[in-house]
């Protein structure tokens, strides 16, 4: 990492490093692009993970999380403008392509506009959304932007943000669609979009020429509810993203939480931790088979699947009290120990899973209209996946080996034997059978911890109000479709200052257009469901 | 008259008072018995085969999915077609968070159900906003935007309750009447008195078609 610093220090002598948990380069925006250039080309940052905004009052800013695919080192820049009126940062939206999503992100909430990005639309908020909702000082009273009947005014134009010549900053406007573009809406309430999402799709014909990703149905701010609870009550939010990695998620924010607070967690519980990890992997995947299948018209399988949710739902009840929302994992440990039966469940469990799967592979896996349907359909290269930062089983099903456990181990995952799932095909089936395939290594997981789980507690002493050093953390985790990450800044109190959440249905859903454009519209569907996102994860 | 449905003893439903007050409301009135009688054929019928529509935003309508599947398999009761179109369906379950930028939909969505047209609302964000309440895109309840037939509460609620919902629907449709619907209209006029979100929503209704 020094050499890495001392380069940098030579070529960009503006720069400032900061030492936290990713070290992190404070830069002008005038050499933003330059330096998230080098440290692409150069030094192989080529995974955008997010771009986090901030408002600390005397400043707004954005911070930007890179990753390196090879070393999985990460790095991050950051920026900051005190121009509160017309804050503007450069886009770095040419060298990635996921990057016009998260800076849309970012301008929808702190009200940042990046120049040259492509498409400077809000994302989750109307048109004529009044103020920014995650500056601090947002009026959140019931007048502001009250609830209404009326549809929602829309436009079929964005704007492009460029500096002029004379250094003023010019707006142009740009047309979404080209001119004479048929566009057919999909959704919001469209039974196959998995959720309230909406495709504005362009057709030619049958052929689509680009899908307009409409999010925001389901935009809860939960990063703003976050900003005003304290860490124990903001857990219970991550059961209700994507409800189907809720352990996973509740992993994440517990370890970055723990780590901030230094505090020690019990072996036991991190066991625990690690086995509902995994049975939610299992269960999750089952209701992805089942949902994807009946949306290919093979309903049947929703109900061979769904059975072996049921039984993990029922392991989970016993132990959590939940059937979805368990906020289950909790800062220290976890709520409570595991259920008297919880082994003898398990393994009845772990006895059954061969023989589904080879049950889902004999009633869809091989069926001549499935793989018609699914080979070669909607293919992402591994560029592709990571340009959009894609990751979860729809990255590895493209070649990019990307799974958190592998390449940042955490808890207890260094210790255990599994492999990753990575296929090179990057088309729907190959998304599909990456997904069975892990439902075998999870089960391989949990068989090699189900008979030792260690003795002990399951929850470390902790404050019942914690208070946070002052600094910032972020953490990573594998959810059950993707990278999650956990952004938290605080300024020394009892509540956070700002906490992202990196979720990776946003991406899923950013990179529909690029893999369906030139495909038959009824291949949306195959393709768009094949890359399983949820649509809560993604609106936040 | 002990109103009730699928075979439940009368005892075990938890708000007999509000079943017994609405049947009061409606002998007020006055039932012709001619009419009276092919009511209670047309609503046996009803009541038996309710279609949902597939309506689901969040997490609560996982449960719902759940409810459609084997185990707890609500193709029993009569409910199973889940219509994809609101023109289809006689009831929609509102299982998950309604939005700012959803509340124009879900009311379109709303209008577009033939009637009779029955509403569940189902789950804390359903109800109040649940978890989100305070949050700047939720709204606070969905009673704020249509008329609420049966509420079930919880976050989600299990499919057993939701299945205890939906046959409390349909115990309270076996006991409306279907011809003259004063019911339904008169539904629709208490509400919008209530409620000034959904006046504006008739008064620019009124004024697109005039
Ligand atoms: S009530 Fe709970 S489970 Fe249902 S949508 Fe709201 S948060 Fe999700």
């Amino acid at each position: 990492m020094a050499t890495i610093q001392e380069n940098i220090a030579a070529k960009f002598p503006q720069a400032t490093f900061e030492e936290a948990d990713v070290l992190q380069i404070n830069i002008p925006d005038a050499q933003l692009h330059d330096l998230a250039k080098t440290l692409r080309d150069e030094y192989g940052y080529d995974y955008l993970i997010t771009i986090v905004g901030i408002d600390r009052v005397e400043c707004l800013g954005a911070i930007y999380f890179l990753s390196n695919t090879k070393t999985n080192q990460e790095i991050s820049i950051q920026v900051t403008t005190t121009d509160r009126q017309n804050p503007v940062i450069t886009s770095i939206a040419d060298l990635w392509s996921i990057a016009t999503i998260y800076e849309r992100e970012v301008y929808d909430f702190y009200g940042i506009i990046f120049l040259n990005n492509p498409d400077m639309r809000r994302l989750f908020l109307s048109i004529d959304w009044v103020g920014y909702p995650l500056r601090k000082d947002y009026d959140n009273g019931p007048d502001s932007n009250p609830v209404t009947l009326e549809a929602e005014p829309q436009s079929d134009d964005t704007h492009v943000y460029t500096r002029g010549e004379d250094g003023k900053i010019v707006c142009t406007e740009k047309p979404i669609f080209a001119k004479n573009d048929f566009v057919v809406n999909i959704g919001p309430q469209h039974p196959a979009t998995h959720g309230v999402l909406r495709f504005r799709t362009a057709v030619d014909g049958e052929t689509i020429k680009k899908i307009d990703v409409y999010m925001g149905y389901i935009h809860r701010g939960v990063e703003k509810l976050c900003e005003n609870l304290q860490y124990m009550q903001t857990l219970h939010f991550m059961d209700r993203l994507d409800y189907f990695s809720a352990h996973n998620y509740h992993h994440g924010l517990c370890m970055c939480i723990e780590r901030a607070a230094g505090i020690e967690v019990p072996r036991r519980a991190q066991v625990i931790r690690v086995l509902m990890d995994e049975l939610s992997r299992i269960a999750s995947h089952c209701l992805f088979f089942g949902t994807y299948c009946m949306d290919l018209g093979a309903t049947t399988m929703l109900f061979y699947t769904l059975r072996v949710r049921e039984q993990i739902l029922d392991i989970m009840k016993k132990t959590c009290g939940a059937r979805m929302t368990f906020n289950y994992d909790c800062i220290g440990g976890v709520m409570a120990d595991l259920d008297p039966d919880f082994v003898k469940d398990v393994k009845a469990l772990l006895a059954t899973i061969p023989a589904n799967i080879k049950e889902y592979n004999k009633i869809f896996t091989g069926n001549v209209i499935a793989e018609g349907r699914l080979e070669k359909m909607g293919i992402m290269t591994r560029q592709q996946a990571i340009d959009w930062s894609v990751t979860g089983p729809s990255g590895r099903a493209s070649g990019w080996a990307c799974d958190v456990r592998k390449t940042h181990p955490y808890s207890i995952y260094p210790e255990i034997q599994f492999d990753e799932i990575v296929m090179t095909e990057g088309d729907s089936m190959a998304r599909f059978k990456a997904r069975l395939l892990e439902m075998e290594q999870s089960a391989h997981i949990i068989e090699q911890l189900i008979d030792n789980i260690p003795e002990g507690d399951y929850l470390a002493k902790v404050p019942k109000v914690l208070k946070l050093p002052q600094g910032h953390w972020f953490q990573l985790v594998e959810g059950c479709r993707g990278v999650f990450g956990v952004y938290i800044e605080s300024d020394g109190g009892t509540q956070p200052v700002r906490m992202k959440f990196v979720t990776p249905s946003l991406n899923l859903a950013a990179v529909v257009d690029e893999i369906t454009s030139g495909n038959k519209i009824a291949d949306l569907i195959t393709i768009a469901g094949s890359l399983d996102y949820i649509v809560p994860d993604m609106d936040r | 008259m002990e109103v009730t449905t699928k075979s439940m003893p009368y005892e075990a439903w938890k708000d007999n008072e509000y079943i017994e007050g609405l049947v009061e409301e409606l002998r007020a009135n006055g039932t012709n018995v001619l009419v009276g009688t092919l009511d209670k054929l047309i609503n046996w019928g009803r009541s038996n085969s309710l279609w949902p529509l597939t309506f689901a935003t969040s997490c609560c309508g996982i449960e719902f999915v759940s409810l459609g599947a084997a185990r707890f398999d609500m193709a029993r009761f009569g409910w199973e077609v889940a219509r994809s179109s609101p023109r289809q369906a006689d009831f929609m379950m509102v299982a998950g968070t309604i939005v700012n930028r959803m509340a124009p939909v879900f009311r379109r969505l709303y209008d577009q159900l033939a009637e009779p047209k029955y509403v569940i609302a189902c789950g804390g964000c359903a109800i109040s906003g649940g978890p989100f309440r305070k949050s700047y895109h939720v709204a606070k309840g969905i009673e704020d935007i249509v008329p609420v037939d049966v509420f079930v509460p919880g976050c989600p609620p299990c499919p057993e309750a939701m299945i205890y919902g939906i046959m409390q629907l349909s115990r309270k449709v076996k006991v409306e009447r279907f011809f003259g619907g004063v019911n339904r209209q008169e539904k629709q006029k208490e509400f919008l008195a209530d409620s000034p979100v959904a006046q504006k929503a008739e008064e620019i209704i009124n004024g697109e078609q005039a």
